[in-house]
């Protein structure tokens, strides 16, 4: 590891995973009411390391080993936020975030509109999501679409160190509850993170970022997919397209502005995510796409992702994500129309 | 059948712990009226606060009774009775004091009256017009949670904020979390129990085991009885009378100050019966017999306080006279307000999902205010 130690540099190049526990600990500091609860984020400090050296310095009050139950997690976390707490929960990989399903969806989701907005719940659920790592069953999975169909929660999912190392500090001060995907492939890299500068600079929670300007079309990706579309810009700028990348970062609420302004501009829309297209995030991008874009849309708005299929034994879990040049070849059938 | 008979002798020749063959009941008040007691639980009660028990029961019974005819009136869309199960309610929620914090389930309407919330918006819930609404912290009494088990899981956090807060000692605050006999087969609450054990979290749970979760049994959802699961999860658990009044306080006061003072949870078991239906909706003749609640009857929870007031001279006629006159009150009064609750506006479905602004529910705000103001321009054009 040649990342600086926790707390110790104010920038330099950090992993995602590093970046996460940076920002988690700036919100440590700066709110004593923020706690961090899960399986083995304590002395372990996490699977991934997210959350390392945080009990060391925070105390075991502050950062929870809880009891190895998804619902006990969240349920209490409630709790805690009615007593004026702000917990961040870790699930600790996608595929086990279920038992925990009905605590989010019917309890963490509905709590302000049933106490008609008497009660806020500041709760951070954060799952390490997606495939790529060569992991066993319910270690690779991308749930996010569940989440983002349920109103009153706010689905984000950060792509990089810098971006993740605001995100998780924006997320934990927002007065709804967010669910916080981390895309767990990219845990390893690395980029310049901005310790010392503060969160103003820092784009909205909500909003989209274009990552690469382009003319001929939008490549809309989030989470792992970020460092793909990315790749792909690159390569088809040698082909002579220019793709614009737009990392959504919020799944709900879309930044609907920023995607519309794009596609208005280049006439194709490409959407990427690692899910399963059925019933998927990028469903709902094309309809609202289609709906608000129709007469400058030059092709209809096309989805790479995963199949229809429940995620494939690791051996071939490379035929089922989208990579570099599945994107790119859905990419050319964009400009066959 | 066989098989399963065959099975079921098996696992009985593996249980180790039978339960006594009588599980102890806590009882301060037996169903005729006459004062028990018992070496673990003084209770000294002035008359002037058996009075005020008893107007409790009453006015909660009356409420109940006005929301069940507001119901069937077609004022309500459904209520969950609480008849039968006033003193496990009047005697916990009575426990209580100011700064502890009641978690309930839909059905707690007697906690809800002795935390001090309107029965008015009690009503709301049921007629359709909120989904509760109301400021928990104004009354230390949480919203109404209808999945079963689900805020045992929210009491025990909120009792592990109660430590993180330092405020326990002899002064301090706990969480008590109301359920039921079937809830206790939900996951929630077992890790709920799990959570409190290991965290040591001032929680009592009190599980009102009324016999009947809809139409299955007790023995659907247990072997054993329920307060003895406490003790596999490392924690005391009672069973109290749960149509005593007196034993329902003297336990829960027991155990919420056990809590506060940082021994951690405690499960009562109030054990009691449904009188009436689920909720409106439900019809248990199709599966209980009248034997049982005639038998149930015999031990109604307000007849036994006003009998022991009775014999020990505590209280006259005009007494009773009195708290019947105020419960009609009561009962016009919550009728009143039932009958003069407008609907929402349709556009207030939009609010209060976020604490921030959103753009979406901005814009479909609006579109369901032009599509319903199309309907009041065309009326306007006839």
């Amino acid at each position: 590891m040649t990342s600086p130690a926790p707390g110790k540099q104010n920038s330099g190049k950090l992993t995602l995973s590093r970046a996460l526990n940076e920002g988690l600990r700036k919100a440590m500091e700066n709110d004593p009411k923020v706690l961090i609860m899960g399986e083995d984020v304590g002395r372990l400090g996490g699977v991934f390391r997210v959350t390392d050296g945080l009990q060391k310095d925070f105390g075991e009050d502050r950062v929870i080993d809880t009891p190895l139950a998804e619902s006990g997690i969240v349920g209490t976390a409630i709790g805690l936020a009615l007593r004026g707490y702000r917990p961040v929960c870790e699930i600790q990989f996608d595929g086990f975030v279920f038992p925990a399903f009905d605590q989010i969806v019917s309890q963490l989701a509905k709590m302000s509109y049933r106490s008609a907005g008497n009660v806020r719940l500041p709760v951070v659920v954060r799952i390490p999501f997606g495939g790529g790592i060569g992991a066993v069953e319910h270690h690779s999975e991308s749930p996010e679409a569940l989440f983002a169909h349920i109103a009153g929660l706010r689905v984000v999912a950060c792509g990089d160190p810098a971006d993740a190392y605001a995100m998780i500090q924006q997320a934990i001060s927002c007065d709804d509850p967010v669910i916080f995907f981390e895309p767990k492939r990219r845990y390893w890299d690395k980029t310049d993170v901005d310790l010392a500068g503060g969160l103003a600079a820092a784009l909205p929670i909500g909003t989209a970022r274009t990552l690469v300007g382009g003319t001929d079309v939008t490549l809309i990706c989030y989470g792992p997919m970020v460092r793909t579309c990315v790749e792909a810009a690159v390569a088809a700028q040698e082909e002579g397209k220019s793709i614009e990348v737009i990392d959504l970062r919020s799944l709900s609420p879309l930044d609907t502005e920023t995607i519309f302004a794009s596609v208005r501009k280049t006439g194709r829309c490409v959407v990427v995510h690692e899910a399963a297209v059925t019933g998927g995030i990028g469903g709902e991008i094309a309809a609202r796409v289609s709906q608000e874009c129709f007469y400058h849309l030059e092709a209809p708005v096309l989805r790479v992702g995963g199949y229809s299929t429940p995620y494939p034994p690791s051996r071939i879990e490379d035929n089922y994500l989208p990579d570099l040049d599945r994107v790119l070849d859905v990419v050319d059938r964009a400009f066959g129309y | 059948m066989a098989v399963k008979a065959a099975g079921r002798a098996a696992s009985r020749s593996r249980t180790h712990d039978e339960p006594p063959a009588t599980p102890e009941l806590i009882q301060l008040l037996t169903p005729e009226g006459e004062r028990a007691e018992h070496p673990d639980y003084p209770l000294d009660l002035t008359p002037d606060e058996i009075k005020a028990l008893y107007r409790d029961l009453v006015l909660v019974r009356r409420i109940d009774f006005e929301a069940i005819a507001l119901q069937r009136q077609g004022e309500l869309g459904i209520w969950a009775s609480l008849l039968g199960q006033e003193a496990a309610q009047v005697g916990s929620g009575r426990a209580l004091g100011p700064r502890d914090m009641a978690f309930p389930t839909y059905r707690e309407h007697g906690v809800a009256w002795c935390r001090g919330l309107d029965p008015a918006k009690l009503l709301e819930l049921f007629r359709g017009v909120s989904h509760g609404g109301w400021d928990p912290t104004a009354h230390n009494f949480h919203l109404y949670t209808i999945v079963i088990g689900a805020q045992t899981l929210h009491a025990t956090g909120y009792a592990m904020g109660i430590q993180r807060d330092g405020a326990l000692g002899e002064d301090g605050e706990a969480a008590i979390v109301y359920f039921g006999d079937g809830a206790t087969s939900q996951g929630d609450v077992n890790e709920a129990f799990i959570w409190a054990s290991v965290t040591n979290a001032p929680v009592v749970f009190f599980c009102q085991n009324n016999q009947w979760a809809i139409s299955e049994p007790l023995d659907r959802q247990t072997r054993i009885p329920l307060y003895h699961r406490a003790r596999g999860f490392g924690f005391p658990g009672i069973r109290v009378d749960g149509n005593d009044v007196f034993a329902c306080l003297a336990v829960t006061r027991q155990a919420m100050q056990a809590a506060r003072e940082g021994q951690g949870p405690t499960l009562i078991e109030a054990f009691t019966y449904r009188m009436g239906a689920h909720t409106t909706t439900d019809d248990p003749t199709r599966y209980r017999l009248s034997a049982e609640l005639e038998s149930w009857k015999l031990k109604d929870p307000i007849e036994r306080v006003k009998q022991y007031l009775i014999r020990s001279g505590m209280a006259q006629e005009s007494f009773f006279t009195g708290v019947s006159a105020e419960a009609d009150e009561v009962g016009t009064r919550i009728r009143k307000s039932c009958l003069e609750m407008p609907d929402p506006d349709p556009l207030s479905m939009f609010d209060n999902i976020y604490a921030e602004p959103s753009a979406l529910l901005a814009e479909e705000r609006a579109q369901l205010a032009a599509y319903l103001s199309s309907f009041v321009s065309e009326e306007a054009a006839r």
